[in-house]
């Protein structure tokens, strides 16, 4: 060692900070799905779709009017609309160029990454709470504005598989979003590209078997009533993998070696 | 501090940057120069983890970047301005980086006061900012962590003359107090009031490095002016001192400034003007090196 690093007001070595913990990291996530106006908005807009899914199974008339009737429908806006904030998580940060400033932030990418799932995750969990009480409120209300008596059952293993199915689809768009890393693009994937697909299985006899395995729309809707079996679990789970495992894994890929500028 | 060994890096079968090396002691503020597309920012990404090496390294205190383990607390970065997203409020910007860097959350006004941006400009969103708000703004986020070591790309850009002046100071008094400085520029004039040290490049190569004076020792000379320019310039000639012509009606003498003096007074003759050539020599100097004047005089958009 020189006598020039021993200059005690020219530090030769950089002080150790500890890195932020995911915790820390997955807060920053959630603020940021927020903290904008597209964000605030798109939360709004999943809101009051939420309030008029309920007031439209209060007032029509044939339609089911149990607690666990009510929990399904509230769950459709979210599950259309949530994947959107899903992906913006993740695209927003090309299309408005922060990638630099967060990579630079914290250089371990994978770390960010986790970060983003997890706060999609929570968010994912956060919007069947909210369909959850929205169908209280459209229970408590159901004599109210009907001949219908209070039905507050419902199975765990119904909001179980509600949960995971909100997740898996929150999922989705967090994974398309990777892949694409371009807002318009992976929206108009995201909502496109299963379509056509399910579309496609559907029309084609042939591709019946398809369709039972690796549709997710197919799959996922016996999610939401109660008692899935284990045919039902493995075919969700292969489908899932198909639209959410692979366009992430791929998508992690490349955002590991992609060069941000 | 910041050490760049044998850093080259390929896009495809072109060199963005090639063998490129160099060194910021702390206590320095280095001046990283070169026209626009000389391989500056490729450096400057490859030193902080954003673009991966095709070979060589790039270390921040003996460590890679990506190895820091918080490395807004050690290195404070500003590569774009631009880069920041339109919807959000100044201070929503720092707020979300100090929650990264698990800083104190005062230290957000701190940096916003800091930098000029307290009050009103904080809480608008940085889609109304000027470019000159938005470096501000990006200089906040790189202090934010209390840093050691500074990495800046052009800047001044869009900063007013003002602006300049007030972040050269800053930089100088970050740099006095131990820190280390590595910025880069376009524009010859932004830099050389401030850096110690000067690093050219380009065409991906370092064609110059050196502290300002040993820069300036080789080529600069020295600016005399007199009344009489024709009987200054024999007086010189006589003492077989060489002569060029100079800005307006001075000329550049190829001799140290007290050399100079001499042969005038021998020969009788009356001087108005003294001095180290200086800027302009630099000037010059970084023209011949990058070997474009027009690129270098060119003010990015």
């Amino acid at each position: 060692m020189s006598t020039a690093t021993l200059t005690p007001d020219r530090p030769r070595t950089l002080a150790d900070h500890p890195a932020p913990s995911l915790l820390q990291l997955v807060r920053v996530e959630l603020r940021k799905s927020y903290d904008t106006r597209a964000g605030r908005w798109l939360l709004i807009v999943i809101g009051l779709a939420v309030l008029a899914v309920v007031a439209l199974s209060l007032f029509v008339e044939d339609a089911p009017k149990t607690f666990a009737d009510h929990f399904g429908f509230t769950q459709l806006p979210i599950s259309i609309l949530l994947p959107v904030l899903g992906i913006l998580l993740v695209t927003s940060e090309w299309s408005q160029r922060t990638a630099m400033t967060t990579f630079t932030l914290v250089p371990r990418r994978s770390r960010v990454l986790v970060a983003k799932v997890l706060a999609a995750t929570v968010l994912a969990v956060l919007g069947v709470a909210v369909a959850a009480l929205a169908a209280v409120v459209a229970t408590g209300l159901t004599p109210v504005f009907s001949d219908s008596e209070r039905d507050w059952g419902i199975s765990a293993a119904l909001v179980g598989q509600v949960l995971v199915v909100q997740v898996v689809t929150v999922l989705a768009g967090v994974a398309f979003g990777m892949l694409l890393l371009s807002s318009p693009l992976a929206i108009v994937l995201y909502f496109v590209l299963p379509t056509v697909f399910t579309i496609l299985v559907s029309l084609v006899a042939a591709l019946d078997w398809v369709r039972d395995w690796l549709d997710l729309s197919t799959t996922s809707m016996p999610l939401f009533e109660d008692g899935l079996d284990a045919q039902g679990w493995l075919q969700f789970g292969t489908s899932a993998a198909l639209w959410v495992l692979l366009p992430m894994v791929l998508g992690w890929l490349r955002i590991l070696r992609t060069e941000v500028a | 501090m910041i050490t760049i060994e044998h850093l080259t890096k390929a896009y495809g079968g072109q060199l963005a940057v090639a063998d490129v090396s160099f060194s910021c002691p702390p206590g320095t503020v280095t001046g990283f120069l070169g026209p626009n597309g000389a391989g500056k920012s490729t450096t400057m990404r490859a030193l902080v983890g954003l673009a991966e090496p095709t070979s060589g390294t790039a270390t921040v205190g003996g460590r890679r970047y990506r190895d820091l383990p918080n490395a807004g607390r050690s290195v404070g970065v500003l590569l774009d301005a631009g880069a920041q997203h339109g919807g959000r409020t100044g201070r929503e910007v720092l707020t979300l980086a100090s929650r990264v860097l698990g800083v104190d959350r005062r230290r957000v006004d701190e940096a916003l006061e800091r930098v000029g941006l307290a009050g009103r400009p904080a809480g608008k969103r940085v889609g109304q900012y000027s470019l000159g708000m938005r470096q501000r703004l990006g200089l906040a986020t790189a202090l934010l962590g209390d840093p050691q070591v500074l990495v800046l790309d052009e800047p001044a850009n869009g900063l007013d003359p003002e602006g300049i002046f007030w972040m050269r100071g800053l930089l100088r008094d970050f740099a006095d107090r131990g820190g280390t400085v590595l910025l880069s520029s376009h524009l010859l004039h932004e830099v050389e009031a401030v850096a110690d040290q000067l690093v050219v490049i380009s065409g991906g190569r370092i064609v110059a490095q050196g502290s300002k004076s040993e820069l300036l020792a080789g080529t600069g000379g020295t600016l005399v002016r007199g009344p009489d320019r024709a009987l200054l310039a024999k007086a010189l000639e006589v003492a077989g001192i060489g002569v060029s012509a100079g800005p307006d009606d001075a000329l550049v003498a190829d001799a140290e400034a007290l050399a100079v003096g001499q042969a005038v007074a021998a020969a009788g003759v009356v001087l108005t003007e003294l001095r180290a050539a200086g800027g302009a020599g630099l000037e010059d100097l970084f023209r011949s090196l990058t070997g474009s004047s027009h690129e270098v005089q060119e003010v990015q958009a």
